[in-house]
């Protein structure tokens, strides 16, 4: 599948990252995909996905509390706190 | 001999009988690093004063005569996507620049119960994402070897202090061969276990389901004493397998007598150098002359292995790292006019380009009408590269490969072509897919002097015959005695 | 042109576990900012999730109060979107194999049976919360909801008016009220609703394009804002308008939604198996298990009030309306009490107090051993109902066994007919006028009597032995 440049800005766009045309050209975003396009020569389609190699299930933690940690650990790293929050550009929605 | 050129059973004997203390083995470390640091850079950060603290704990403990661990006491790095409580654990990447987790990764914190001591944290790829170390957003780690080489990635740095005796071990991580190709350039043992073995909590996630973490090691019964520290079931990853662990060092036997060993021959084709080809035929050799049966034979899907691994890997990695957005840790951005701009100028300026590659490809993998083309179609690959390791070990109790087609490269000679660099992973991938153990050890050196390692790849759990084949072939070689001089 | 509405509701409900769905912090309404938070559930690096098996228990006991299939392997996946009460940036939910498909709920529209068609349950972690500053151009981050379990009601779009979404959002809310998985608690945002409608000619099976309208968060709020969508929709048409397939949110102040976003601004979720869980596998002995906690249902319970147990249908409705008076009463009945007394006193007296103390019947301080033995007095007659509504506001006051409080107060009526016979013949002796006045047909004589013989036992003379004995004295001498 041939990518175009209006695709690759758009998945930039999901991916919330702002990449200029030189960059996509950098990136060479073309010949990645090209790369991964190598599995469209293979027929699977009748092959169940694997999404975990090991057949573990049912991993469960019982409904028990255990104490939180202090709000400034949990601040700590943040680049801009105020009032115990994190702090961000006002939202709506 | 200087205590830092020793390893950990060399030094823990001395410690348990109480020939030296903790605290000069750390200062012995410290020293070297020091001396040599400034020509390998495989640090990122150095905790000289918390790791001398660690030391004195250790010598009190051994002190007390408490039974401790053969770690207890032992420097070791950690690769900086494993979180140190209070202790800087960037991934090499601005983005987390000025990260300090409050928490310990699961590892850190067996390392600390077993007395071991965190000299600091290994220079790697950004974000893991790469197989020379030169994504790095801090530094480029030289090959002890060669010092115009790479020491491979993403365990780069974890790879390079060890062979430059600036640890007595390290810990690395493991996702499409991350720690096997540089313990290949280096000539340090690299273990990455099976899948569920060493808990991944509080390792900075790249492929929730490939990233596994090992240590890495300047022999084999280190690699077994390191791995009984780290190796067991955690309550906290939910991908952690609950069964019973043997005692690693009991493997450590000296005999391959009847052992099977099968050889891909994908992984011995046309684009692995000679020497690297003459290297692993001369291991298989020598695996003979021991009275193991080895032979060659076809492990099917290798063709497809690369493609799905950057899908799989990448739309993972998509998803772990759009939490790096500037809201909670790591860099913000300084101006930005709404929240959509603090997003994306916050990521796009905190990360590098492979890591933006990456995740570019993985989001397109994962995006609406492409699933099912790219990540669905991965993973029924998936179930067919583990079907035909399932058929392999019908056969064989271990496979024998190269960890890499070449020795360790220029820096600078591969950075800019990202598919010849992905290319490179042919040998090491399918092992992580299919969520098998793998390890490298030292097996010769090329023409030019660089190190080659073997990898072997063995059944899921089945650590211990891993070891015992690399101890076997250890006892009867000597390459892990060439030490680089820097 | 008249159209008919077509609605489908997505109900989010949070569960009432103790902790988080994927961390042990606690999981609790109103605690000051940032307190309930570790760092699994606000995304910090190398932290991995693990799943509170109460959510999945919860879930599945509302899949099958709602009727649903239980899926035998269930999974979990990602949905990836970029928002800064979203730490991970993606949610835990489930896409493609939910924990519970293809259930029902019947529901009371104005007296007629309707059946709402559940499509799925699932379960998910909720985001955390933004407070908005007012002055500035600033949004606090608050992390505490951020991993609270919630289950997901998909309903089939089987409703047709406002109303009807209300009676069914009223009834999923008591439904699992009842089964104590939520206390869907709308003012404390742990019951909210997305809505779907849609309109169409009447008459017409084709579905009309439908609009999706968030953040409706009470049942008055529900009816209000598709009844507005309505209006709306047909507005648009009406004009020869097309529907667009879009986001719209509601405000409920304004009592008016407004677009939230167009089809072509629609999230890509990129939605993927969640490689940190591991399958959820269901086996029959789980599901059983899970299904014995279940309780009986509202309209199984008055079912069986009004046939077995014999209950007026108005009474019984009272008393199922009311969960912790059922309680109360199953006890009460299960124990062998009288159920018409018990159910009487429930209604009223200790209804009365428990209104008036703002409590509900399990705070009650005596047990239903405790009325049974206080309907057991009242029946084989020690003590008289007026002295037994004493007794029950001292069980209130002292939690003390009524045949306790009987002998410490006196109260037990006297039975013994000699003793009474004694007092008969001092007042009949000390009043012969009375004869003469019952002979004469002044049948008040009698009432007189027996109050006076009442007065003479202090209020414990068995009034219905002093009404025989008196009577049969009377008719005697009026006979003689």
């Amino acid at each position: 599948m041939k990518v175009t440049t209006e695709q690759i800005k758009h998945v930039a766009e999901l991916a919330r990252l702002k990449l200029t045309d030189e960059e996509v050209k950098s990136l060479n975003m073309e010949a990645v995909i090209e790369f991964a396009d190598k599995l469209s020569e293979l027929d699977a389609e009748q092959i169940a996905p694997t999404n975990h190699v090991s057949d573990i299930y049912n991993v469960f933690r019982e409904d028990v509390e255990v104490p939180s940690y202090d709000r400034d650990d949990i601040l700590k790293n943040a680049p801009a706190k105020a009032r115990g929050c994190v702090l961000v550009p006002k939202v709506v929605e | 001999m200087n205590l830092h050129e020793k390893t950990i059973h060399e030094l823990s004997s001395m410690l348990k009988a109480k020939e030296i203390s903790s605290v000069e083995i750390t200062e012995s470390v410290l020293g070297r690093i020091d001396a040599v640091e400034d020509k390998v850079g495989g640090y990122i950060s150095v905790a000289a004063e918390s790791a001398l603290e660690q030391a004195k704990v250790a010598d009190e403990k051994i002190a007390a005569g408490e039974s401790v661990s053969d770690i207890c006491g032992i420097p070791v790095a950690v690769k900086d996507n494993i979180c140190t409580n209070g202790i800087a654990t960037t991934c090499a990447s601005k983005m987390l620049e000025t990260f300090v987790p409050p928490y310990d990764a699961f590892v850190s914190k067996k390392i600390k119960e077993n007395g071991g001591v965190i000299v600091g944290k290994a220079n790697m790829d950004e974000f893991a994402m790469g197989s020379s170390t030169e994504t790095s957003y801090f530094k480029i780690t030289k090959n002890p070897y060669d010092l115009t080489k790479v020491p491979g990635g993403s365990s780069g740095g974890s790879a390079a202090v060890v062979a430059a005796d600036e640890a007595i071990f390290s810990l690395g991580s493991d996702t499409g061969g991350s720690i096997r190709q540089p313990a290949s350039f280096c000539s340090v043992v690299g273990l990455k276990p099976t899948y569920g073995l060493v808990s991944r909590f509080g390792l900075v996630a790249f492929a929730s389901s490939l990233d596994q973490i090992g240590p890495m090691t300047k022999d084999v019964t280190d690699c077994a004493i390191a791995l009984n520290a780290i190796a067991g079931h955690d309550s906290m990853d939910s991908t952690s397998a609950n069964i019973k662990l043997p005692d690693y060092k009991s493997a450590l036997v000296n005999d391959v007598k009847g052992m099977k060993i099968g050889i891909p021959a994908e992984y011995m084709g046309e684009g692995i150098a000679p020497d690297v080809k003459t290297i692993i035929l001369a291991a298989a050799k020598k695996y003979e002359e021991m009275g193991a049966i080895v032979e060659e034979f076809s492990l099917p899907m290798t063709d497809y292995a690369l493609s799905a691994y950057y899908i799989i890997s990448s739309a993972e990695a998509s998803s772990n790292l759009a939490r790096f957005d500037g809201i909670k840790y790591g860099y913000r951005t300084k101006e930005f006019e709404d929240l959509n701009d603090l997003y994306a100028k916050s990521r796009t300026e905190g990360f590098g380009s492979e890591v933006k590659r990456r995740i570019m490809l993985g989001t397109y993998a994962l995006s609406s009408g492409y699933y099912d083309a790219y990540y669905k179609k991965a993973q029924q690959v998936r179930t067919l590269i583990k079907k035909s390791f399932n058929d392999a070990f019908a056969k064989y109790d271990l496979i024998l490969s190269p960890a890499y087609p070449n020795t360790a490269f220029e820096i600078g000679g591969k950075i800019s072509d990202a598919v010849q660099m992905y290319l490179g992973d042919i040998c090491t991938v399918s092992v992580n897919i299919a969520g098998l153990p793998g390890i490298v050890v030292p097996a010769g050196f090329d023409t030019n002097g660089m190190p080659v390692g073997m990898q072997l790849i063995g059944k899921a759990f089945d650590e211990a015959t891993l070891l015992r084949a690399s101890y076997a072939f250890e006892q009867n070689t000597d390459y892990h005695t060439i030490r680089p001089t820097l | 042109m008249n159209y008919e509405s077509v609605i489908g509701l997505e109900v989010h409900a949070e569960l009432s576990t103790n902790t988080k769905i994927y961390c042990s912090c606690k999981n609790e309404f109103g605690l000051d900012v940032n307190t309930s938070c570790c760092p699994i559930c606000t995304g910090m690096p190398g932290t991995l999730p693990v799943l509170n098996k109460k959510v999945v228990e919860y879930a599945i006991k509302a899949g099958l109060a709602l009727n649903c299939s239980i899926t035998r392997e269930g999974k979990q996946d990602r949905k990836n979107y970029f928002y800064p009460d979203l730490p991970k940036a993606y949610q835990i939910s489930q896409f493609d194999l939910p924990l519970c498909t293809d259930g029902y709920v019947d529901i009371d529209v104005n007296g007629e049976k309707k059946r709402i068609g559940i499509t799925r349950i699932h379960i998910e972690e909720d985001a955390g919360k933004l407070i908005h500053s007012v002055m500035g151009d600033e949004s606090y981050v608050d992390f505490n909801r951020c991993g609270v379990p919630l289950i997901e009601i998909v309903s089939e779009p089987d409703l047709r008016s406002a109303e009807e979404a209300r009676i069914y959002l009223e009834t999923l809310k008591s439904i699992l009220q009842y089964i104590e998985v939520s206390d869907c608690k709308m003012e404390e945002g742990s019951l909210r609703c997305d809505i779907n409608v849609s309109l169409r000619p009447v008459g017409s099976d084709k579905f009309g394009t439908r609009s999706e309208m968030k953040n409706v968060s009470t049942l008055s709020g529900t009816q209000r804002a598709i009844e507005y969508e309505i209006g709306r929709q047909s507005e648009i048409l009406d004009n020869g308008g097309v529907i667009e397939q879009e986001t719209r949110r509601w405000d409920d102040a304004k009592g008016e939604n407004v677009l939230l976003r167009s089809k072509e601004e629609a999230h890509d979720y990129r939605y993927f198996p969640e490689p940190d869980l591991m399958p959820i596998v269901v086996d029959d002995e789980w599901i059983e298990s899970i299904r014995a906690t279940l309780p009986e249902m509202p309209d199984v319970k008055k079912a069986r009030y009004t046939g077995e147990l014999g209950l007026g249908d108005y009474e019984a409705g009272i008393i199922v309306g009311n969960k912790s008076m059922a309680r109360f009463f199953d006890k009460c009945v299960e124990l062998g009490g009288n159920v018409k007394a018990v159910a009487n006193w429930l209604q009223g007296d200790i209804m009365k107090v428990v209104k008036e103390q703002d409590i509900t019947f399990d705070d009650i301080s005596f047990t239903p051993e405790d009325l049974n033995e206080l309907a057991s007095i009242v029946d084989k007659g020690t003590i008289s109902i007026t002295a037994a509504k004493k007794v029950l506001a001292k069980m209130f006051e002292t939690a003390e066994k009524p045949s306790k409080i009987v002998d410490d107060l006196g109260l037990a009526q006297i039975n013994d007919e000699s003793a009474i016979e004694a007092m008969v013949n001092d007042v009949l002796d000390k009043n012969p006028q009375s004869f003469e006045d019952y002979k004469n047909g002044k049948t008040r004589a009698l009432g007189f009597l027996v109050g006076m013989v009442m007065k003479e036992s202090k209020g414990k003379g068995n009034p219905q032995i002093i009404n025989k004995m008196i009577l049969e004295r009377l008719e005697a001498y009026k006979n003689s």
